[in-house]
């Protein structure tokens, strides 16, 4: 009576991997179509806007006749979009301002996803004390706003980008670290986990390889939200000095040098990268609640059987 | 006032919004007082049926059909409001898991108010019915009880709390969708002991939705078998088990394990057809012993074969020529020689935080044995196999392998010794990564203990496969594709992979269909005699032990009660514990017994 053949009904859905199954549902929602779209408008304006420029980011605009252009001249043809504080071409700064604050917010992001990651799997598998040390020292990093803790991280170190970013990427990482832990302590009780280590699998190999693969879809969506919020912050220290050093271009920084270009009648300087800001955070979030939505989707369709 | 409780007339549901049906042409009545048992395999929809009594359908279902009526009305055609003012009154229902009907944050006493209030306003003397109620369901009346919240009782308490909630009322309909299904037999005894004597002093009919026939045979007085959205035959209990017609009533009863064990346990190959996958004819024929190329053209009409007898098949009468005696015997667990324990456990003491459950327990396993550890929840039996296996390190006591003591924890324990225990979990829907496919899952004990990848490895993981009788094309499958029958075979797959010496099965069916149960079983027997592994086969239920295991030992409160031969146990118990576990089994020879 061994020999029953166990016919296996053809499944009903294409087998594919969860994640593309994710990025698919993400990508079939309107939503996340507007945000990829201006999320690639803004990264392509900050990475390849520099081959674009008019002038060279901390060059003076020169008339045709020689002179100096003066500070928040309005728009004319030697300067498409008027000059700013010190007279420099405002388009130009425009485009060349973008990199810092992509690649800074870029960078710290993932610096804090990686490590609130990581100490979130170790926080859920550890459980008891463990959990207990780890998340309280998370609760204090957490006690600090952001801004406050890199404002004064940077007033006693000194600007500097790479400080910048470790500021930046370690106040995120205590909010990763939660998403990660609360979505993970429900995945460490499953036995699969169990028979990992009935098996002796490495505890590094369990946490990567066996845990953090069922919480991506609440960590995409928290990592994109993290992102969009680091984007302000990143903006904001530039913007009170801590980021990018004169003359260098940079959103931020454009901000707090052209602010008196709004009383003279020559809002370029402020207004481009302002929407430019805002017009990110908006992309991002956007995308963020696309996943979030797909992310319930998928729950829904393979929690049914 | 007609004299009929229940009456569904051609019931159809679909899936909103289109013509695939969950459930079609559904027909039966009950007259008060009078219990039916709907019984299928998971998917068969014999849970939306329960539900459509109520006039519910789940999301993403409708009615499309049919009329269900209640003492002469039509629940079908009411609306949501008549319907909330129905149910509870006039129908009632108790869920699978009490826990989950019962609000946490709320003490008992204030939801059986609630109950009684919801109908008959707050007059009257509440308190007097209360107390009534709880002593029906034979649960104490004192107020410290009343005070207490659903988590500080027990599974049982749980579920007599829903009963009496349900019969507050007195319903003219209840429906018991599985309300036994999390509990221990000696708890299930009595929850079913109790529906049966209130249906009969109330006169209130009951819609029994489960899997398990013994327990069906054991409370109904008709039942109704359901598959892949028909009713295929409906009967008198007795004939429909003694004289089945139908080759999946048939198929069912011999899966049912049998204290006795007298019969192979014989599981049904293949799954169930979902809805929109069904074949055109009759649904079974692809899986039938029966069938014949006419059984594929149109599904079978109702036909009588005796007083309230009922059944969908062809081939009825060729069914009915096989007598039910004729199934084939069990193969006796090969006898072992004396050898030296695999596996030998001495006074081990184990806790959980500060409570001790496990008390100076002794244990062996030879090799080439099967130890089947029978107790019910909370006993310890899990606790014991997780000790041997390495998962719960906190004990004390002295646990040997092969001579030498391991250490406490799989951590301490070297690779070889993590090879030859395999331990296999209760629910497969748990024990395997849903983020990985099966060539993954059953891949890593091979990387990890033969360091083996590539192609090596897949004729290894397809020679595994076929030893537990899944062809090769699962590998790039994910969990959720398979059913828990396949799943639970993975996971064995994912233990035979590492050629180990002692298998421990903690549960292993509990979760599963009793259908698939018979053939995880029976698997497991024949892969034990084999490969000749050491086996520990951990179970609540004594059933299912006779056919596989040569040793039993009966756990309870974290002592071992009984151990010797199955044979002597299951036939002569010495202790009074395995006496009544034993005589709470519900089954189904018995029931037809004592019904003659």
């Amino acid at each position: 009576m061994t020999e029953q053949a166990i016919a296996i009904a053809a499944p009903p859905v294409p087998r594919q991997r969860p994640w593309v199954l994710l990025l698919k549902g993400t990508w079939r929602q309107g939503r996340t179509k507007v945000g990829v779209l201006i999320v690639v408008a803004l990264v392509a304006i900050a990475g390849v806007g520099p081959f674009f420029a008019p002038y060279a980011p901390d060059a003076p605009v020169k008339h045709g006749n020689g002179e100096f252009a003066l500070p928040f001249e309005p728009p004319s043809s030697y300067a498409p979009l008027g000059t700013d504080n010190i007279g420099r071409d405002v388009l130009s700064r425009f485009l060349w301002g973008g990199r810092s604050v992509l690649a800074l917010s870029v960078l710290a992001t993932a610096l804090g996803a990686i490590l609130g990651i990581g100490v979130g799997l170790l926080a859920a598998y550890s459980r008891g004390m463990g959990d207990e040390v780890v998340m309280r020292a998370m609760d204090v990093v957490l006690a600090f706003p952001q801004l406050v803790f890199a404002l004064v991280l940077v007033a006693t170190v000194g600007p500097s980008l790479w400080l910048l970013v470790l500021a930046v990427g370690l106040t995120t990482m205590p909010r990763v670290a939660r998403v990660t832990r609360g979505a993970s302590l429900e995945v460490v009780e499953r036995d699969f986990i169990r028979a990992a280590e009935s098996i002796g699998l490495p505890k590094r190999k369990i946490l990567f390889g066996e845990i953090l693969p069922n919480v991506t879809s609440p960590l995409v969506v928290e990592v994109t939200l993290r992102l969009t919020f680091n984007i302000a912050v990143i903006a904001a220290l530039s913007f009170l000095g801590f980021g990018l050093q004169p003359p260098a271009a940079d959103w931020g920084l454009m901000v707090n040098e052209n602010r008196q270009g709004l009383l003279v009648g020559q809002p370029w300087g402020v207004l481009l990268p302002v929407i430019a800001i805002g017009l990110l955070t908006v992309g991002t979030s956007l995308i963020g609640d696309g996943f979030s939505r797909a992310a319930i989707g998928i729950e829904r369709g393979s929690g049914g059987d | 006032m007609t004299d009929v409780a229940l009456e569904v007339e051609n019931l159809r549901v679909v899936l909103e919004n289109t013509e695939i049906d969950i459930v079609d042409d559904v027909s039966f009545s009950l007259v008060p007082g009078e219990i039916l048992g709907l019984v299928g395999e998971s998917g068969s929809g014999k849970t939306t049926v329960g539900l459509a009594i109520l006039g519910h359908s789940r999301r993403g279902a409708s009615f499309a059909g049919g009329s269900i009526r209640i003492a002469g009305e039509d629940v079908l055609a009411k609306s949501e409001a008549q319907l909330r003012s129905m149910r509870g009154r006039v129908v009632s229902y108790v869920p699978q898991d009490p826990a989950s009907a019962l609000n946490p944050a709320v003490r008992i006493e204030t939801q059986l108010n609630e109950t009684i209030q919801a109908h008959r306003g707050s007059n009257g003397d509440v308190r007097g019915r209360l107390n009534e109620m709880l002593a029906e369901v034979l649960l104490p009346q004192d107020k410290e009880f009343l005070r207490r919240y659903p988590h500080q009782l027990s599974g049982g308490q749980q579920q007599r709390v829903a009963l009496a909630m349900a019969f507050a009322n007195r319903p003219r309909v209840i429906v018991l969708d599985e309300p036994t299904t999390g509990l221990d037999v000696t708890t299930q005894a009595h929850v079913l002991a109790t529906v049966r004597d209130l249906c009969e002093a109330h006169g209130v009919a009951a819609v029994y939705v489960s899997h398990d026939l013994a327990v069906v045979a054991n409370l109904a007085s008709r039942v109704a078998v359901m598959y892949a959205g028909r009713v295929v035959e409906t009967g008198p209990t007795q004939t429909l088990f003694l004289r089945a017609a139908h080759p999946y009533t048939r198929r069912l009863v011999e899966a049912i394990p049998e204290l006795s064990g007298r019969h192979a346990l014989v599981g049904i190959p293949g799954t169930a057809p979902r809805s929109g996958h069904r074949p055109t004819g009759c649904f079974f024929a692809p899986r039938c012993t029966f069938a014949q190329p006419t059984c594929e053209l149109a599904l079978p009409p109702r036909e009588l074969v005796a007083g309230g007898h009922e059944v969908r098949c062809y081939r009825h009468e060729a069914v009915l020529q096989e007598s039910l005696a004729a199934r084939a015997a069990a193969t006796p667990p090969a006898e072992v020689k004396a050898a030296d324990g695999l596996v030998a456990v001495r006074g081990v003491q184990a806790s959980h935080g500060p409570r001790q459950v496990l008390f100076d327990v002794e244990l062996v396993v030879r090799p080439h044995e099967c130890v089947a550890l029978v107790g019910e929840s909370g006993s310890g039996k899990t606790t014991l196999a997780r000790c041997i296996a390495g998962l719960h390190a906190n004990y004390e006591g002295d646990i040997a392998f092969r001579g030498s003591q391991l250490p406490a924890g799989s951590r301490a324990r070297d690779r070889e010794t993590r090879r030859q225990i395999q331990y296999v979990f209760q629910s497969p829907y748990s024990s395997l990564n849903p983020r990985k496919t099966i060539e993954q899952i059953i891949g890593q004990p091979l990387r990890l203990f033969f360091d083996l990848g590539g192609s090596e490895a897949r004729s290894r993981m397809v020679d595994t496969l076929e030893t537990v009788q899944l062809g090769p094309s699962v590998l790039d499958r994910y969990p959720h594709h398979l059913s828990g029958g396949e799943r639970q075979r993975v996971a064995i797959a994912r233990a035979l992979v590492a050629s180990p010496q002692l298998l421990i099965c903690d549960e292993v069916t509990s979760a599963l269909d009793v259908s698939v149960q018979a053939a995880i079983v029976d698997l497991l027997a024949d892969l034990q005699r084999e490969l000749g592994l050491g086996l520990l086969f951990v179970t609540h239920n004594l059933a299912l032990i006779r056919t596989l295991a040569q040793e039993v030992a009966v756990m309870s409160e974290g002592r071992i009660v009984e151990r010797g031969l199955v044979d002597r146990v299951l036939d002569r118990p010495s202790a009074e514990y395995t006496r009544k576990l034993l005589s709470d089994t519900p089954s189904l020879e018995t029931a037809l017994a004592a019904a003659t």
